[in-house]
């Protein structure tokens, strides 16, 4: 159980003879995902730790019909070429880790693949991970337990950061999400709390949003308005974070009074749902509202 | 990106978008000279790339040629929010019925362009969201779809006027090809005899499409300071703040989380400053050295959650900094992860105290430089 993924994913890699796509392939496998083949385009018959490479997305469907989810990491000025032609080719979870995409290529194919029936989550982010053994994306294998608490994440190093707090605190995770840092993404909170409602694995999600936009605002909003919900812990990163500057990521920006961490704290705590102060919160909340 | 308005201006006039007349001057001779093909009264507009210009005094109307020349010297020497003003647009004064806003943003929550249009121009168009929202129409464009004529009838039938065509579709021009995140008219001027004539022009461009953009390509950006020109030539993201302790993380989120602890245990960050993901030596080399040359930061925290990234690389790129830069400033670490025994190993031999969680490190940083 967990959501997105599960030991019955396929993937393939798209960018695989990169040296990121090499070394989280790598990773991966050790982890225990099952990565069928690989795509980089003049590449073909190659092998990364045992995987085959092809030149093109359908060669490798073509060998591997199973494959059921793509993750990419061509750099960025490639990255919308290689999401296109993994829909085209009928994939229907595609995960982008490349991190500076061009937000107009973002805002095309994300819409492009609404009308495909495609879910796309990034770009710019971490992956998925569903303990013990399915992982798309780049965070340490070593943090991330069964368990029962679904993360859904703007951030990268901040999700695994929470995963080392639920470890210490011997909690475990059923999914973990990263949707990713750019202004423009695939998927967003309220679309992944609803699959993790109706995932049985998962009692209590932990939700790390960040300075900028109003995606946080919208799921309080959400949340306050459902009969049926499971708890929420949320955790805001950037209190500390001036107007008008971007933080890192291109979407952790306060802009004309928009998107700052006091009004994503206010709108959470309106909706009835803990917000932690510090990390080493997070894992004290989660006990105290499963105990409940 | 934030354009100056001139360039801004520039792009409508391709993209076929009636502006005022306007020159673009960078001294006293060239106010003078160019603005002889104007017609008085004239508007003198501060060139900064700061919010608030008016505010501060950056745009002013003259009448004739002394108040012009008074004017403009006056601005020319200004500097708004700390931005010194390198040059002024001087324009006709638009004799005006009633002034309108337009604008294309791009919509997270709808990813995708949106229309904002208001009867209510000139002035900020979030107060007008707030104080009075039915003022405002929204419209989501297609981004493989454009903006279509019946689009057009609904921004006109609202704005009430009839001929937004060729402006709405020159700005949704200018939004795509320059691969913008805001394009803005405000206002919109209505003159007299009804026509439509933007007056002040704002455009942001995406900074990731920069590299396949050729003409804001090798556009200087006097937004940075001097260090934080020097920390993008590194590849860093860093954003300078008026604190006294420097911040070094990984990671967008966890680098804003160690600067948002230290404020929470009575610090003051002096920075961000992300090294990214699988940071080696050198690059930790680079962004302590940063850190340690200014004067104003008087002791740094980094923190560093190891994945991909290898404490020990991270810990000679530590001690290497403090060797060469000769700096005795207090110097706390958190890392784990990756190598993290050996890392620390390594600085607790130069007398660095490492800790295991970030509250606990920022607490430690916090009542070093302010001894509490």
């Amino acid at each position: 159980m967990g959501i997105l993924v599960d030991s019955n994913t396929k993937v393939l890699v798209q960018g695989i003879t990169g040296k990121q796509g090499s070394f989280h392939t790598k990773q991966m496998l050790e982890y225990g995902t099952k990565i069928l083949a690989g795509v980089t385009p003049g590449k073909k018959g190659e092998n990364v730790h045992g995987i085959p490479v092809f030149d093109n997305v359908s060669e490798a469907l073509e060998v591997f019909p199973e494959i059921n989810a793509s993750i990419i990491f061509v750099p960025a000025p490639f990255v919308a070429d290689a999401v296109y032609e993994a829909i085209d080719a009928g994939i229907k979870l595609i995960v982008i880790i490349s991190e500076r995409v061009p937000i107009h290529d973002s805002l095309k194919f994300i819409n492009y693949a609404r009308y495909k029936g495609c879910t796309i989550i990034g770009p710019n982010c971490p992956g998925i991970v569903t303990p013990p053994n399915t992982k798309l994306g780049i965070m340490p294998n070593n943090l991330f337990k069964t368990g029962n608490i679904g993360i859904i994440s703007r951030s990268g190093t901040l999700t695994y950061e929470v995963a080392f707090r639920l470890l210490k605190g011997s909690l475990g995770i059923s999914t973990a999400v990263g949707i990713g840092g750019d202004p423009i993404i695939g998927t967003d909170f309220i679309e992944m709390y609803d699959l993790f409602l109706k995932d049985k694995l998962t009692s209590a999600v932990v939700v790390i949003g960040e300075i900028g936009g109003d995606m946080e605002e919208r799921l309080a909003d959400y949340y306050s308005k459902l009969k049926n919900k499971k708890p929420i812990v949320a955790f805001i990163a950037g209190k500390s974070a001036p107007e008008g500057k971007r933080m890192g990521h291109a979407g952790a920006i306060i802009s004309m009074g928009i998107g700052s961490a006091a009004s994503k704290i206010e709108k959470f705590k309106e909706a009835g749902i803990p917000v932690a102060d510090r990390p080493d919160e997070i894992p004290l909340l989660l006990k105290s509202i499963l105990s409940r | 990106m934030k354009l100056y308005e001139y360039e801004a201006r520039q792009l409508f006039t391709e993209f076929g978008i009636p502006v005022n007349k306007w020159i673009l001057a960078r001294d006293i001779r060239e106010v003078i000279e160019k603005s002889s093909g104007l017609s008085f009264p004239l508007v003198v507009k501060a060139q900064v790339l700061v919010g608030g210009r008016g505010k501060a005094g950056g745009v002013k109307i003259v009448r004739d040629k002394d108040e012009l020349k008074s004017a403009a010297e006056k601005i020319l020497q200004m500097r708004i929010k700390d931005e010194p003003v390198d040059s002024v647009i001087v324009a006709e004064a638009v004799d005006i019925k009633k002034e309108l806003y337009l604008s294309i943003i791009l919509d997270k929550s709808q990813r995708a362009p949106l229309i904002l249009a208001s009867t209510e121009g000139g002035v900020d168009i979030e107060e007008v969201a707030k104080s009075d929202p039915s003022k405002i129409i929204r419209i989501r464009v297609d981004p493989f779809v454009g903006v279509r004529d019946y689009i057009v009838r609904k921004i006109e039938n609202f704005l009430k006027v009839r001929n937004i065509n060729k402006i709405l579709n020159g700005l949704y021009g200018v939004f795509t090809k320059y691969e913008c995140e805001l394009a803005e008219i405000n206002p919109l001027a209505i003159t007299p005899d009804d026509q439509l004539i933007a007056i002040d022009a704002k455009v942001l461009v995406d900074d990731s499409s920069i590299f396949r953009n050729t003409r804001f390509k090798d556009r200087k950006t006097p937004e940075f300071s001097y260090y934080e020109e020097i920390a993008r030539k590194f590849g860093f993201s860093y954003v300078e703040q008026e604190g006294d302790i420097g911040i070094i993380g990984n990671g967008a989120g966890l680098t804003m989380t160690t600067m948002d602890l230290v404020q929470y245990f009575g610090g003051k960050p002096a920075n961000f400053l992300d090294i990214g993901g699988g940071a080696n030596s050198e690059i930790m080399y680079n962004a302590l050295s940063i850190l340690l040359e200014q004067e104003r930061i008087k002791g740094v925290f980094i923190n560093i959650l190891g994945g991909i990234t290898r404490c020990d690389e991270v810990a000679s790129g530590i001690i290497k900094a403090i060797k060469d830069k000769g700096i005795t400033k207090p110097i706390v670490v958190r890392m784990i992860g990756t190598n993290e025994e050996l890392g620390k190993r390594m600085l607790k031999e130069v007398g660095i105290d490492t800790f295991d969680d970030m509250e606990n490190a920022a607490k430690q940083i916090v009542s070093l430089i302010y001894n509490k």
